[in-house]
């Protein structure tokens, strides 16, 4: 049986409105932050030039899709419909009326839905991961740069030691189905899951170490949280069943934020490096504040500009990571949406059918596009100060 | 210079040992070597067998024993039969030795390749020259293109140029090498039928038709980096007081920035050129399995896919070897193009 299709505008047309709540999300957003734009300091002056304006706006794109995905999206991203097998982009599915709005792949599988549900991916673990990266960095690299000396020698040793790796070679060797039968994965989780917790733990108790009345509460907060985040993740034991992720999720996590937190500690030793020689250092110096209470509370906040800015283009770059991993057929599920492994299913067949391969590839250099963009941005607005 | 060129040989050999035990540990867990087991032995073995395969081709020795056998510290041993007493070799197609020898890569023996059923160095080093050739153009592009972007974007700051190029040089950093490669394979092979989507026949010989499409893919994604380095450089260079005084000696806006600026702008991209090697060798793995070329990426992601512990080994070693050499290259080179800078 031949498949109905539908014409070139109105595959536009219809793309368009299955974005709805996207572009409803989107006006409220910009509007709000149009309207506001002087009370919201950094953010605020992102809407002073086009690039910044373009940056939020493809980065919000993608966020709300991701959020909205069972909404945009008309069919479910792993449903295999056979007659619609690949199928060119606008033919309408029979049974239930829909339209396979840009065609379907060599499993008959929706492409377009599969681009939307492929942003769900990748917007959780990128952001996640690279949020534990800043993390281990920042932790490592503080009193790297602060006390020099045999710390540091040590540990830039070891970041060298990591960075010297082609990333991809490290993950041919993190991320294989044999691995996550040893423990290495899980050790690895274990350490790195360790930092956040030490991280807001020291950020806490330097802070308000002389206050009985606020220090117990936070402290407790912070290690009950965190505990149960990191009982659920490490161990996938967490006695409520809301936190869990998947072991192959697990490890390719592990993978990314080991492949990228060596680049976070060496810029914030060389921030620290920097930072530590200017006066109110000296001054808390001279007030006899911690070391770690300088590091912490005076010195990180003057770094996060450049952090803040590293930030955006490292979640891209873990993004394109990702891809990779996708790419190789490396830890994610065979069927999984990703774009990475969207874009190597059809890369394969791109003789024969090229539809299936534009929507993912496109969907993922937009989005990287819109992070870079969104450094640009930051920088710029960041050196104007 | 010269003792500090000697520690930081010291340094890398250090890190080198460190990272070749590391992926040694890696390729030699259970569920590996239960792979290759299974791969290097008919279909359906039993478990016995494996253990046996195993044991006989001296994957159950101490691992650091066999971590210096490979090193070359430590002699290798041939395959004893328990039973008969007879003494066999270990790999038949490697010529491995039948009395116990030093062949590590101390002294220049790389090992066998299970998957390819050959010595590593008869696999490795004409995949090395192949992904040389595919190397020399990338950077045969990249470099001149790139840095021509840089210097045009950054020689008039804020300039209608400067914002054309800079967006463009922002959207090829966001454009890794499996997106840009499928996007130009669409255009140029399957639209346009102008290209080759495959550069399986590069290795019988080198055309325009099958090559460019590898090279352009893997030029893009560092064109934009090294040019956005090199606007940097350009745009602080052209603030200096000593372009002021040229140009109000009464000087051409182009020979300033010929005579004048370029020489110092480029010391800085020198750097970024060298640090992107690491990069470049992801992209060589991703572009020669995207078009099919039988180089150092190739041959990589089949050792992987295989198990294959010496060839794996031997890749790594090699990948980190170049990383390596281009951070110091990239170190005394920028001592020696920048007299302001010395090396302590």
């Amino acid at each position: 049986m031949q498949a109905q299709y539908i014409g070139a505008s109105s595959i536009f047309l219809e793309v368009l409105w299955r974005f709805w709540p996207v572009w409803v999300a989107l006006a409220i957003v910009m509007g709000a932050s149009f309207l506001y734009k002087k009370k919201l300091a950094l953010y605020g002056q992102l809407f002073d030039s086009g690039v910044g304006i373009a940056g939020v706006f493809i980065c919000l794109f993608w966020l709300f899709t991701a959020i909205f995905a069972a909404t945009v999206a008309p069919f479910d991203p792993l449903g295999q419909i056979p007659i619609m097998k690949d199928t060119l982009p606008g033919a309408i599915e029979p049974q239930s009326g829909l339209v396979y709005l840009f065609g379907g792949d060599k499993l008959a599988r929706d492409v377009f839905s599969r681009m939307v549900y492929g942003s769900q991916i990748v917007l959780i673990i990128a952001p996640a991961a690279t949020g534990f990266a800043l993390m281990v960095g920042i932790t490592l690299g503080l009193p790297a740069g602060y006390y020099g000396g045999k710390i540091d020698s040590v540990l830039s040793f070891l970041a060298n030691l990591v960075l010297a790796f082609p990333v991809i070679l490290l993950f041919y060797l993190l991320v294989t189905p044999g691995i996550m039968d040893t423990p290495i994965p899980y050790a690895l989780a274990g350490v790195f899951f360790l930092f956040p917790i030490v991280f807001f733990s020291v950020l806490v108790w330097t802070r308000y170490k002389n206050r009985p009345d606020r220090i117990y509460i936070l402290l407790g907060l912070t290690l009950i949280v965190g505990g149960w985040i990191y009982v659920g993740l490490v161990f996938d034991a967490d006695p409520l069943h809301i936190v869990h992720i998947e072991p192959n999720q697990l490890n390719i996590f592990v993978a990314v934020v080991f492949a990228s937190s060596p680049g976070v500690f060496r810029i914030v030793r060389g921030l620290v490096m920097d930072i530590k020689t200017r006066d109110y250092v000296a001054a808390a110096q001279t007030r006899g504040e911690s070391p770690w209470y300088i590091m912490l509370w005076e010195i990180l906040p003057n770094a996060r500009g450049p952090l803040i800015v590293d930030a955006c283009l490292r979640i891209g770059y873990t993004t394109i990571l990702l891809g990779t991993l996708g790419y190789f057929g490396l830890g994610l599920a065979p069927e999984s949406p990703d774009w990475g492994t969207a874009i190597k299913d059809a890369s394969r067949l791109l003789r024969s059918f090229i539809h299936p391969a534009l929507p993912p590839t496109i969907a993922l250099m937009s989005f990287v596009l819109g992070l870079n963009l969104l450094a640009d941005s930051l920088r710029e607005q960041s050196m104007k100060d | 210079m010269f003792s500090f060129i000697i520690r930081r040989i010291g340094t890398i050999l250090l890190t080198m040992l460190c990272l070749t035990l590391v992926v040694f540990f890696l390729v030699n867990l259970e569920p590996n070597l239960k792979k290759l087991a299974i791969s290097q032995t008919e279909m359906h073995t039993s478990a016995e067998q494996l253990e046996s395969w195993l044991a006989n081709h001296g994957y159950r020795q101490n691992f650091f024993v066999r971590y210096g056998q490979w090193l070359g510290v430590l002699p290798e041993q041939p395959i004893t039969d328990p039973a008969t007493g007879k003494v066999t070799q270990r790999f038949s197609f490697c010529n491995d030795p039948t009395v116990p020898t030093f062949s590590g890569v101390l002294e220049g023996d790389f090992g066998c390749s299970t998957k390819f059923k050959n010595t590593v160095a008869a696999k490795l080093f004409p995949a090395l020259g192949a992904t040389g050739i595919l190397m020399f153009w990338v950077l045969a592009v990249m470099v001149p293109v790139s840095l021509l972007i840089g210097i045009l974007a950054g020689m008039r700051e804020g300039s209608r140029t400067d914002r054309v190029l800079s967006i463009a040089s922002i959207a090829s950093t966001a454009t890794p090498e499996y997106v840009s490669g499928v996007i130009f394979t669409v255009i140029f092979a399957s639209w346009l039928g102008w290209l080759n989507g495959s550069a399986a026949s590069a290795s019988q010989g080198i055309t325009f038709y099958n090559f460019t499409l590898p090279v352009i893919t893997l030029a893009i994604y560092g064109i934009g980096y090294i040019a956005r380095m090199t606007r940097a450089s350009m745009v602080e260079v052209m603030t200096q007081q000593y372009i002021r005084t040229a140009r109000l000696k009464g000087l051409s806006f182009k020979s300033v920035v010929v005579k004048h600026a370029l020489r110092n702008a480029l010391i800085a991209p020198f750097t970024v050129i060298m640090l992107q090697f690491p990069w470049l060798l992801t992209g060589v793995v991703i572009v020669e399995v995207m078009f099919r070329y039988q180089g150092f990426g190739y041959t990589l992601v089949e050792a992987a896919g295989n198990n294959d512990i010496d060839l794996l080994l031997g890749c790594s070693l090699v990948s980190v070897f170049i990383v390596l050499i281009t951070q110091l290259i990239s170190d005394v080179g920028y001592a020696f193009l920048n007299p302001r800078i010395r090396v302590q």
